[in-house]
């Protein structure tokens, strides 16, 4: 149960080995504090289930393929074997290179798969227990780029439009049920996904995004820009007639 | 509802009939803070109750009463909330027994209780700092009043209670006996065993409904501490307000009454004339219109200078009322309102006599923290009770009433620390964020409940959001799609 002061007692985290999804944890982190750690396995994540040990987590490992649809009932019914879950993170996401992603086939697929396809996937598997322990929180991982999607990352833009949408829409659906959803929309996030990318204004770091993550659920917000200011970038950026917008070096 | 006034009650279990699916409603506590979403079940009757915990899933049901517990003790997300508020029938009254008994549903409050005993110069022996818990809650909580000290909890005074266990047998039990362990679980058991449908509660003779009072002020709190530690014993009832807004060396000054009830023969001839009338006015219901922040620097300063110059310095004798001299706030519906909608939680503690110096220090850290609270309480506790999860234990308990605002998980975290280092818990009828790593340091106790809610419950039926939370039921999954 998420206490009386915003505190959780369990938190499960897709895409576990994420900055993002760390930071969140380590935040959160207290003695006793459950968390279920999906993610491939890999030394990064056993690192990390170390690291959120030290904190005095009693952290659990599960398997996360996101490719993989029909292991995802598998990793949900693993990530609730302890009990409820009150905050899920959907934290996995795929860049890609941009250019490679709109001629190479099999990577726009990749990214359609990873970054819309199984958020999807598990967030109506995840909606599912939500409806039935009637609180908890959702978090999904959007982005900037999902709000007008842009030439420049138009593969990845688009998949997280339809995550946007699809998180926000499913919030509403569970309303009334007692679970929300946190939609999350950073700018660029300097982050291990980002290494090697050259930095914009308003680059923002994984620690931000957790914090900013942490007083949605405690403002009980059903959508989020970090950082803050965004919001009034894109809701200009959003009219701008398509033949200036082209022009734009963004 | 014919079936109630049969003394030993043996439910018979109604056949599987259509029951109109109960929409989720958001159940919060008096803190209004951590509400979730239940199913409310309106109780009427033992069959009710028993067709309630037949038709519950895998999230369980818990009993609720008049929602007066701060926290998450009573509301059950994604399961059952039994409404026991319609069973509030008082069945009978031993008035010539020595003690004097009432036997009543779970569902009467301590309000109507008071009004239905006192023509009859009957008294209820513990009264919590609101009228408005029913007897069922006061004794799920196990709660307390100004007469800790001299009188024991509440679970002190009851003879006898009618638990619907989770088998959906009923079952009398008794302090003494065969049934003790599950009667002393019971109490303070915050629902967590079973549902209590009728008690049978020991009651005190009264001449009068008023009280002879005591006030003195006291300047700081080594004044306030030492002042209580004097005398209190030459009293029934006892209690402090302080400041805990104002550092320096008036940090913790107060405002120290204590009283006794008042024999006829105190009460002026303008009183003997209906010396057991109920004083309890109203001054209306708060309305839903304050924001956050409505307890400021300004406000809480002001009102705790008003507060303490308004008592006066010593004042020996004065004769109060009912609500004057307990329940003030009682006066006011829905006084919560006035934090706001992101609520308070109130954080009682209890540290036994050694650790004053650990209780000064935590007074100190909430003064100095910047976190403002109004209602502040200070007692001595006497002697507690069998029950492994009671709260009172001897020693100095203290109350702040806190707005819930940023950095306010850091305090409670700290002063949890400070607590349970000098062997001290917090009061669960209060609480709404203690961890269960914690929760299970203050209360070295559990392991006897947790066995006995094992033999009794072991699906853990009763369930609640305070038992997840606390990890006192089994993990739970699934339910109702």
């Amino acid at each position: 149960m998420i206490n009386a002061l915003g505190e959780p007692q369990s938190l499960l985290l897709l895409g576990g080995t994420s900055d993002i999804a760390l930071a969140i944890a380590r935040r959160y982190a207290r003695p006793g504090l459950r968390v279920a750690l999906a993610a491939r396995p890999s030394e990064r994540r056993s690192a990390a289930a170390t690291e959120l040990v030290d904190l005095g987590c009693e952290v659990t490992e599960v398997n996360l393929e996101a490719r993989d649809h029909a292991s995802h009932a598998t990793t949900v019914e693993q990530a609730f074997a302890g009990g409820d879950i009150d905050i899920a993170v959907i934290a996995f996401g795929l860049l890609g290179d941009p250019e490679q992603a709109w001629h190479d086939p099999d990577l726009a697929l990749e990214l359609a798969e990873v970054n819309y396809t199984a958020p999807v996937h598990l967030g109506v598997l995840l909606s599912q227990r939500m409806l039935a322990q009637a609180h908890g929180w959702i978090v999904a991982l959007s982005s900037v780029a999902g709000e007008r999607v842009r030439r420049s990352n138009f593969v990845y833009g688009s998949t997280k439009a339809g995550l946007d949408g699809f998180f926000l829409g499913l919030g509403e659906a569970l309303r009334e049920y007692g679970a929300r959803v946190l939609v999350v929309r950073p700018g660029f996030v300097k982050s291990k996904m980002t290494s090697g990318l050259e930095e914009v204004p308003l680059a923002v770091t994984p620690d931000e995004v957790a914090e900013a993550v942490i007083d949605g659920i405690k403002g009980k917000r059903e959508l989020v820009w970090v950082p803050g200011p965004l919001r009034v970038v894109m809701s200009g950026l959003r009219h701008v007639p398509r033949p200036l917008f082209r022009k734009l070096p963004i | 509802m014919s079936d109630e006034a049969v003394p030993a009650i043996k439910p018979s279990l109604p056949e599987e009939q259509p029951m109109i699916p109960q929409p989720l409603v958001e159940l919060h506590g008096w803190g209004r803070a951590a509400g979730t979403m239940s199913h409310l079940a309106q109780i009427d009757s033992v069959a009710d109750a028993v067709s309630a915990l037949r038709k519950s899933d895998s999230r369980g049901v818990v009993p609720r009463g008049l929602g007066r517990s701060y926290g998450d003790a009573a509301q059950n997300a994604g399961g059952t909330a039994l409404d026991l508020t319609k069973m509030n029938r008082i069945l009978s009254l031993d008035a010539s027994g020595d003690p004097a008994t009432v036997t009543v549903q779970a569902g009467v409050s301590l309000d109507s209780l008071m009004r239905a005993l006192l023509p009859f110069g009957l008294w209820v022996p513990v009264l919590p700092g609101t009228r408005q818990v029913t007897v069922g809650g006061a004794i799920a909580a196990d709660v307390h009043g100004k007469n800790h000290h001299t009188q024991g909890s509440f679970g002190n005074h009851v003879r006898s209670l009618d638990l619907l266990m989770a088998d959906g047998e009923m079952r009398t039990l008794t302090p003494d006996g065969d049934t003790t362990t599950l009667f002393w679980a019971t109490v303070g058991g915050m629902g967590l065993t079973g549902a209590i449908l009728r008690a049978t509660v020991a009651l005190q003779p009264t001449e009068t409904a008023y009280f002879t009072v005591d006030t003195h002020r006291a300047a700081n709190i080594d004044d306030l501490m030492q002042q209580m530690s004097q005398g209190d014993e030459n009293y029934t009832y006892s209690v402090a307000w302080f400041d805990a807004v104002t550092r320096g060396r008036h940090m913790g000054r107060g405002v120290l009454t204590r009283g006794n009830k008042a024999p006829l023969a105190a009460l002026p001839t303008k009183l003997r004339r209906d010396p057991l009338k109920f004083v309890a006015p109203s001054l209306g219901t708060l309305p839903e219109i304050f924001p956050n922040r409505m307890i400021n620097k300004a406000t809480a300063k002001a009102f705790s200078t008003a507060w303490y110059l308004k008592a006066p310095k010593d004042r020996t004798g004065e004769l109060q009322n009912i609500t004057q001299f307990f329940h003030p706030l009682d006066m006011v519906a829905e006084w919560n309102r006035v934090y706001g909608p992101n609520g308070f939680l109130q954080y009682q503690f209890v540290v036994p006599f050694e650790a004053a110096e650990v209780f000064r220090r935590c007074l100190e850290m909430i003064v100095s923290s910047g976190h403002l609270s109004c209602l502040n309480v200070l007692k001595r506790f006497g002697p507690g009770n069998p029950s492994p999860l009671s709260f009172p234990m001897p020693g100095w308990t203290l109350t702040v009433d806190l707005p819930i605002e940023h950095g306010l998980d850091r305090l409670c975290d700290a002063l949890d620390n400070e607590v349970v280092g000098a062997g001290g818990r917090v009061y669960l009828a209060k609480d709404s964020r203690l961890s269960a790593a914690m929760f299970r340091r203050m209360y070295p106790r559990l392991d006897e409940f947790l066995e006995v809610r094992r033999e009794v419950d072991p699906a853990g039926i009763f369930n609640s959001d305070l038992a997840r939370r606390l990890e006192l039921s089994k993990p739970t999954t699934g339910g109702r799609t």
